[in-house]
């Protein structure tokens, strides 16, 4: 199997790694990068667990083509909150929006996404931004309620 | 067999690199998932061809690349009239990969967009530059070659072109149904008139006996109601998860109203 280096940032972080042909984004991210907070739930796109922005938009890691990266800049939960947290985890935390956590760094890329593009977004600009992100936990309230809430500056990191 | 990524310059490269083994990489939200099954093997061909992500419009037409996305639509103002469309088009993830060229192919449940391109009598342009209608295309699609662009006539006013899409789950879903209708109008009377559905068939079909009701006469909750009853007339709608064909054929009417209603 042919493998292709890839050269990226990945957060804050400029990366090398190689792929090998026809393996998605999320695979390579876990294994060729080592960045294991984008999560693995479907593999069909259907989920949304594996949400990561790449050049600022969220993407579905499972269905992008990982050497179509070359040269972007893909963020993941794992560039949120180095130092601390960030205000839409401490706004996840008090709000009970992660139960189980597996959709939860997908809902915080896609919270991202909004919030960077739209810092006060509507309610059902909100729904609109997690629509392709399913919660077989939370009912979803909790999250929209915390992303409204870092939104209308309740919770600030 | 393992799966072999190549990159060409330009779409006109890969359709002469295509041959018959090789899958083309639209935005490959629906290429992805095959290859991530393990269901796709072998050659795999892209492109990064800035010519097919513009949107050149013109008086009466707009000209979409097929690499454009549902999201390229929603950010381009002169497509106001396809924003519902392109909206109702998975979730924001699945809005910045998704392309034109990638839904003109896109079987049951999906191809919204490709409904409204057909229910607007669009021409689908490939690689070699040859054109045709959008029906023709459709028919023959498995052995069109690769897409460039698709050439879609405007509606002349905003209330001659409608859209909407049916589905389960809110707010995102697949299509239970979707319905598109462009009304054109002369001194009052519809002529031209095109309806197309989605989800009725292997591929975006138009509906013709009811756009044969409509033909040539003045819109009226009357002449919607003869329409409607005509809806799926010579259609033979599937049945599978997410409805039966029953269920299709008797809801189907009742939508093809609401849409024309919005039109009155
Ligand atoms: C979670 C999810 C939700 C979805 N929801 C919807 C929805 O609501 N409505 C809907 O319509 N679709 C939906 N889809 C399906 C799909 O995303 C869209 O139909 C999309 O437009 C397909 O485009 P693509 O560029 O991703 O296609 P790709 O996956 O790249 O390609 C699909 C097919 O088209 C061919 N192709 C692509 N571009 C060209 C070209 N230029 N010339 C020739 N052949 C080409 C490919 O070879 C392949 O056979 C959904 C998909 C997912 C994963
Ligand atoms: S793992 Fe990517 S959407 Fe489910
Ligand atoms: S918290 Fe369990 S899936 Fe969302």
């Amino acid at each position: 199997m042919a493998m292709k280096p890839v050269t990226f940032t990945l957060n804050t972080e400029a990366k090398a790694a190689f792929t090998e042909d026809g393996q998605n984004l999320l695979d390579f991210l876990r294994r060729g990068a080592g960045d294991l907070s984008p999560k693995y739930g479907c593999g069909q796109g259907t989920c949304g667990a594996c949400t990561v922005l790449v050049d600022g938009e969220p993407h579905l890691s499972c269905l992008v083509l990982a050497e179509t990266v070359q040269g972007r800049r893909v963020e993941t939960t794992a560039g949120l909150g180095q130092a601390r947290p960030h205000a839409l985890q401490e706004a996840f935390m008090e709000r009970f929006a992660a139960q189980c956590g597996y959709c939860t760094p997908g809902m915080l890329m896609s919270a991202k996404a909004l919030l960077d593009r739209n810092p006060r977004p509507s309610r059902e600009e909100v729904i609109e931004a997690i629509a392709g992100n399913l919660c077989r936990c939370t009912g979803y309230e909790p999250i929209i309620a915390a992303i409204l809430d870092v939104a209308e500056g309740r919770i600030r990191a | 067999m393992a799966v072999l990524v190549e990159s060409h310059a330009t779409l006109g490269d890969a359709q002469r690199a295509l041959g018959s083994d090789g899958t083309y990489l639209g935005g490959g939200t629906l290429v992805m998932r095959e290859v991530n099954a393990g269901a796709l093997q072998g050659r795999i061909l892209r492109t990064s061809d800035p010519a097919l992500r513009q949107i050149r419009p013109s008086l009466d037409s707009v000209e979409i690349g097929a690499g454009v996305t549902m999201a390229m639509i929603l950010a381009e103002r002169d497509l106001a009239h396809l924003h519902p469309v392109a909206r109702a088009v998975g979730g924001p993830q699945v809005r910045v990969m998704a392309t034109v060229g990638g839904n003109l192919f896109a079987v049951h449940p999906y191809g919204d967009l490709t409904v409204a391109l057909l229910a607007l009598g669009a021409r689908v342009v490939s690689a070699g530059g040859a054109q045709r209608p959008i029906e023709d295309f459709l028919r023959e699609r498995d052995r069109t070659g690769l897409v460039a662009t698709v050439q879609v006539p405007r509606p002349r006013e905003p209330r001659g072109f409608a859209f909407l899409k049916v589905s389960r789950v809110k707010p995102k879903g697949v299509s239970v149904l979707s319905v598109a209708a462009h009304l054109p109008r002369d001194g009052g009377r519809l002529r031209g008139v095109r309806i197309a559905f989605g989800a009725m068939g292997p591929t975006p079909l138009r509906a013709q006996a009811a756009e044969r009701v409509l033909e040539g006469s003045a819109l009226t909750p009357d002449l919607i109601a003869r329409a409607a009853a005509a809806a799926t007339d010579g259609l033979d709608p599937p049945t599978d998860a997410l409805a039966s064909a029953w269920y299709r054929r008797e809801v189907a009417g009742v939508h093809l109203r609401r849409l024309l209603e919005r039109m009155l």
